[in-house]
């Protein structure tokens, strides 16, 4: 009897040291374990124009970094899914990323639908989200672990209107898509235009799929504007340049960051020509001044894209560029992937260099985006970008 | 009505239980948003295939219903302040209105004339909630309030998985009785053939009505469930590509099975989750798979897993054949 | 009036691609009472295939050419491998497998294209034609001429050619047709080829005006279908003639009204139409098999 008490008390210590050896063995896989990045982006549907470029990038720096030792000494895992901008799966994904694939950040969300159907989740799940899309309502309010990269439509919109006054101009027409990217900025369009003494005298509205604008543009002329403003992305955005110059040519037509890439200049065939569009300085990065602090990132990584993929990056890639390396970063600084610490992290972040401008964030800015070098006002000559100094 | 048989009885007491049993199974909560989004395409499937499988009639309009009921929930919960079990009811409501009105409209005709309501009507709403962004916030969507029954607040995915899982099971109660019921009868006789069904006396633009509009009450339903489980709404919700959607589950899963409408929600559900390792071969592969199964089980999944069952289980039994025939319509669930 | 004339370009435009879309529709619904849901790929691969082989070197004819020939191809492997595969297929069944194919077209144009847009230059020059002070792109007519083809082709077909009254026959009677030899398995693929290579034509002729992308055949495909629907569903010429009848009514919809729903407008005209005219404008009263 004595001895089989004593069989049982072995056991029972050996099972208790075996199970600790386990535990330690995982705390220590916890350690090495990799720094896993969560993401989705609208690769395929409406927004895929946006979500394309952001996959591509995620996963040509999580790669190049790798290369490199990664970070903190552990390499980087990506797991990216395609949410079509649709918002009922990029919840799903979300839950995925958060509950399934237990990543230490989530980077994401093309459009602001998708973002904002995501804030509920992360928010409750408490792990830092950075959000690719240009919505001030996504930051605005300020909620705890919800951050974005893109600079925001109004500061776009503000840019062009500063430029129409420069040159005389009061009257204006927007024409937009009916799609989420579209309407944030109408809405900004028309809100700035009051506060800046722009008199909107028409605001033309066509469907995303729609192929051909023309009525819109008559009902412009008829309105008689100095100028236009375009909110459309992707292949409408095209649409709409190639209709301006069958029907409005005499009229100038600026364009926010939407249309920010080279595809959209050579879709256009000719009909970009003195275009004025808001972008990133990441399409002009060769004429920045050389004692232009982002000059140096940006012509790094237009050609590590370009390598990589033959193609260089739109504006919409950057986004991406930015919210991966500011969360590396902040983990950086936070000595690990705690999530509190690194949201606290993120938040500190303080003159980080990007593509899209130079971020300061702090507690009641979780963009971190200044006026000045989010935004470039640029005109296209001979197919190509070209800053307006 | 006729009560339904214990082996249906069964059916439904098993599906609960496997529904109760599956959060103590899934690994994590992911697992319970997949498993409450086929949930609800199952309920709105059940009632789909009421009218498609039953009655013959295709409607390519269902996730408007299903938008109706979503933004139903998420307007008069957000914007009103309504408590969601009256929103739900609101939802289903108006749904019924709707499909009432037009199946008057269109049903008296003879031919894919649903068909085309359902696709202009379905097109015309998720237009409107799109556009109407005061309202609905637009293509950005909006966001829903948690679930609240008595006071009483959910919290987290488990609540939207009951409320999803619990609706299923009264769907498929609700569909078995029905289908069982001189009404259900009356219209796999319509399904069959209208004529012969006209001659025994069968008002059939009546039956096809009800029909419809219970099959937009089911999408309603799982449109309310939905907005709350997720607590955000977007207009795709009622786009045509998820009401193509929801006729490829019913095909898929067997048309005219209660329990066709589960698998083939299921799966639909998942298949997007399997592949999405895939990339760019995504869309691809998804496609391949739509067209195996179509070839191999023209009849849909489950008619075609249950014939080949009656035929290896009659296959050894020499004596006796088994009652019932093959005829791809089941109605147990 | 310039106004006025604007709009009318705009709407014929517009009418002439959606009902190059929509005759397709009509040619498969006629032949075997299914919904094509694959038509709007076939359009989409016109335009991507052009772009494909003019990287090649190709020149322009030859690429287009190539284009709808491709499709055309890819039609009959669609009924063959797949749609006749499916024995005793329900019309349901048959859809879905055309849903899947789409997907896979669009699956396959995405894998080879990328998910970048395309274009190539227009036919005879950019810059917009000048007409009584309305403007036009030169490529315009380029579409409403591919139409006017299509349109005498597909009545020299049903009028003249064999083939085409055995088409005819088999849609008249599917049974009778069989009886009196015709191959009616035949048939089917001829008509999945036709349709495929009217759409790819359409997507040949578009594409400089509307670009592509391996996404364009879905919302492509509503408009379409919305035409045949509107002509009738078993018409060629009814999806034509319906076609054009809901670019009109956009264009002026949007240039007179408002632009904010004239995305709507023709389903609005579909509503309308199951209420006074629920036969569409060409099609006959279907015949509900007993």
């Amino acid at each position: 009897m004595r001895s089989f008490l004593k069989n049982i008390g072995t056991s029972v210590l050996a099972a208790t040291l075996a199970a600790g050896g386990l535990l330690a063995a995982t705390g220590a896989s916890a350690q090495q374990r990799p720094i896993r990045i969560g993401a989705f982006t609208a690769t395929t549907g409406g927004a895929s124009f946006l979500g394309d470029p952001q996959e591509k990038t995620l996963r040509l720096y999580v790669d190049k970094i790798n290369k490199a030792g990664g970070v903190l000494g552990r390499k980087l895992e990506l797991f990216i899914y395609d949410s079509a901008g649709d918002a009922r799966q990029a919840v799903t994904y979300t839950r995925r990323l958060i509950e399934d694939n237990e990543v230490d950040i989530i980077i994401g969300g093309s459009a602001t639908g998708e973002s904002m159907a995501v804030i509920p989740i992360v928010e409750e799940a408490q792990i830092p989200f950075i959000s690719l899309s240009g919505g001030n309502v996504v930051v605005e309010p300020v909620r705890k672990w919800v951050f974005k990269t893109p600079g925001s439509d109004r500061m776009a919109v503000s840019k062009i209107y500063t430029d129409m006054k420069a040159r005389g101009f009061s009257k204006a027409a927007v024409i937009s898509g009916d799609g989420g990217f579209d309407k944030s900025c109408q809405k900004e369009a028309v809100t700035v235009a009051k506060t800046m003494g722009i008199a909107i005298v028409a605001d033309e509205v066509y469907a995303q799929a729609d192929t051909d604008m023309t009525p819109q543009f008559t009902r412009i002329a008829g309105a008689k504007p100095d100028a236009i403003v375009g909110c459309g992305f992707g292949l409408g955005g095209v649409i709409t340049v190639r209709n301006h110059r069958q029907i409005t040519p005499q009229i100038p037509l600026y364009f926010t960051h939407g249309v920010g890439s080279q595809q959209f200049v050579e879709g256009a065939r000719g009909a970009a020509e003195n275009v004025r569009i808001t972008v990133s300085p990441l399409l002009v990065a060769e004429q920045l001044d050389d004692s232009d602090p982002q000059k140096k990132t940006l012509l790094e990584y237009t050609k590590e894209y370009q390598e990589k993929f033959g193609e260089k990056p739109a504006a919409f890639g950057g986004f991406s560029y930015d919210a991966l390396h500011i969360a590396l970063a902040a983990m950086q600084r936070a000595g690990g992937t705690d999530k509190a610490k690194v949201r606290d992290e993120i938040e500190r972040t303080k003159n980080f260099i990007g593509i899209d401008g130079i971020f300061n964030m702090s507690p009641t800015d979780h963009m971190g985006l200044d006026f000045n070098t989010a935004f470039r006002l640029t005109e296209i000559k001979n197919n190509g970008w070209h800053l307006v100094k | 009505m006729t009560s339904d048989t214990p082996r249906q009885l069964i059916a439904c007491a098993v599906l609960a239980t496997a529904l109760a049993l599956l959060p103590i199974v899934a690994p994590n909560p992911y697992y319970l948003d997949l498993a409450t989004k086929a949930c609800l395409a199952a309920v709105v499937c059940i009632g789909l295939n009421l009218l498609s499988g039953y009655a013959g009639q295709l409607s390519l309009g269902h996730a408007a219903f299903f938008g109706v009921g979503a933004y139903a929930s998420a307007i008069l919960c957000a914007k009103v302040g309504i408590t969601p079990v009256v929103a739900m009811l609101a939802g289903c409501l108006i749904s019924a209105g709707i499909a009432y009105v037009m199946a008057r409209t269109v049903l008296r005709l003879k031919g894919h004339y649903l068909a085309m309501a359902t696709l202009a009507f379905g097109v015309i709403i998720s237009i409107v909630l799109n556009r109407e962004v005061a309202l609905t916030g637009g293509p950005d969507g909006m966001s829903v309030p948690r679930f609240n029954l008595f006071g009483y607040r959910t919290t987290g995915v488990w609540a939207g998985y009951g409320l999803a899982a619990v609706a299923l099971v009264l769907a498929v109660r609700t569909a078995i009785v029905f289908v069982n019921s001189r009404v259900g009868r009356a219209l796999r006789a319509i399904g069959d053939s209208e004529v012969a069904a006209e001659g025994l006396g069968i008002d059939i633009a009546r039956y096809k009505t009800g029909v419809f509009v219970i099959s937009a009450v089911f999408a309603s339903v799982a449109g309310s469930i939905f907005a709350h489980a997720d607590r955000f709404v977007s207009p795709a919700e009622a786009g045509f590509m998820r009401s193509v959607e929801f006729v490829a589950m019913i095909v898929i899963g067997g048309l005219g099975s209660v329990a066709g409408s589960i698998v083939g929600a299921t799966l639909l559900t998942l298949l997007p989750q399997l592949l999405a390792g895939f990339d760019h071969y995504r869309h691809f592969l998804t496609g391949l798979i739509l067209i195996l199964i179509m070839i191999f089980m023209p009849a849909g999944i489950v008619p075609t897993l249950l014939a080949s069952g009656r035929a290896l289980h009659d296959r050894y039994r020499p004596f006796g054949r088994s009652a019932r025939s093959v005829t791809g319509r089941t109605s147990e669930g | 009036m310039v106004d006025f004339l604007q709009f009318l370009l705009s709407g014929i435009t517009r009418g002439s691609i959606y009902g190059l879309v929509g005759v397709g529709f009509a040619l498969i619904f006629r032949s075997s009472h299914a919904i094509n849901f694959a038509q709007g790929e076939f359009v989409m691969i016109g335009g991507m295939a052009t772009v494909f082989f003019l990287t090649l070197g190709l020149p322009l004819v030859l690429a287009a050419a190539g284009a709808v020939v491709a499709a055309a191809l890819i039609g009959a492997l669609l009924q063959r491998l797949a749609i006749a595969q499916a024995k005793n297929a329900s019309v349901l069944t048959i859809i879905i497998i055309t849903i899947g194919a789409g997907m896979m077209l669009r699956g396959a144009a995405e894998i080879v294209m990328g998910r970048n847009f395309h274009s190539y230059p227009a036919f005879s020059g950019e810059l917009p034609v000048d007409l009584l002070g309305a403007k036009m792109q030169s490529q315009s007519l380029w579409v409403v001429a591919a139409l006017v083809l299509v349109t005498i082709g597909i009545h020299f077909f049903f009028a003249r050619t064999r083939l085409g009254k055995a088409v005819e026959a088999t849609f008249s009677n599917r049974f009778a047709a069989t009886v009196i030899g015709i191959n009616v398995p035949r048939i089917l693929i001829v008509c999945f080829m036709l349709s495929a290579a009217i759409g790819a034509l359409g997507g040949v002729v578009m594409t400089p005006i509307t670009l592509t992308h391996f996404e364009l055949g879905v919302p492509l495909a509503l408009k379409g279908f919305c035409a045949a629907i509107v002509g009738g569903l078993t018409s060629p010429f009814g999806a034509i003639i319906g076609g054009l009848i809901l670019g009109l009514s956009e264009a002026f919809a949007g240039g007179y009204i408002s632009p904010t729903y004239q995305e709507a407008v023709a389903f609005v005209i579909i509503i309308a139409m199951l209420i006074f005219r629920p036969q569409g404008l060409f099609g006959r009263r279907a015949v509900e098999r007993v």
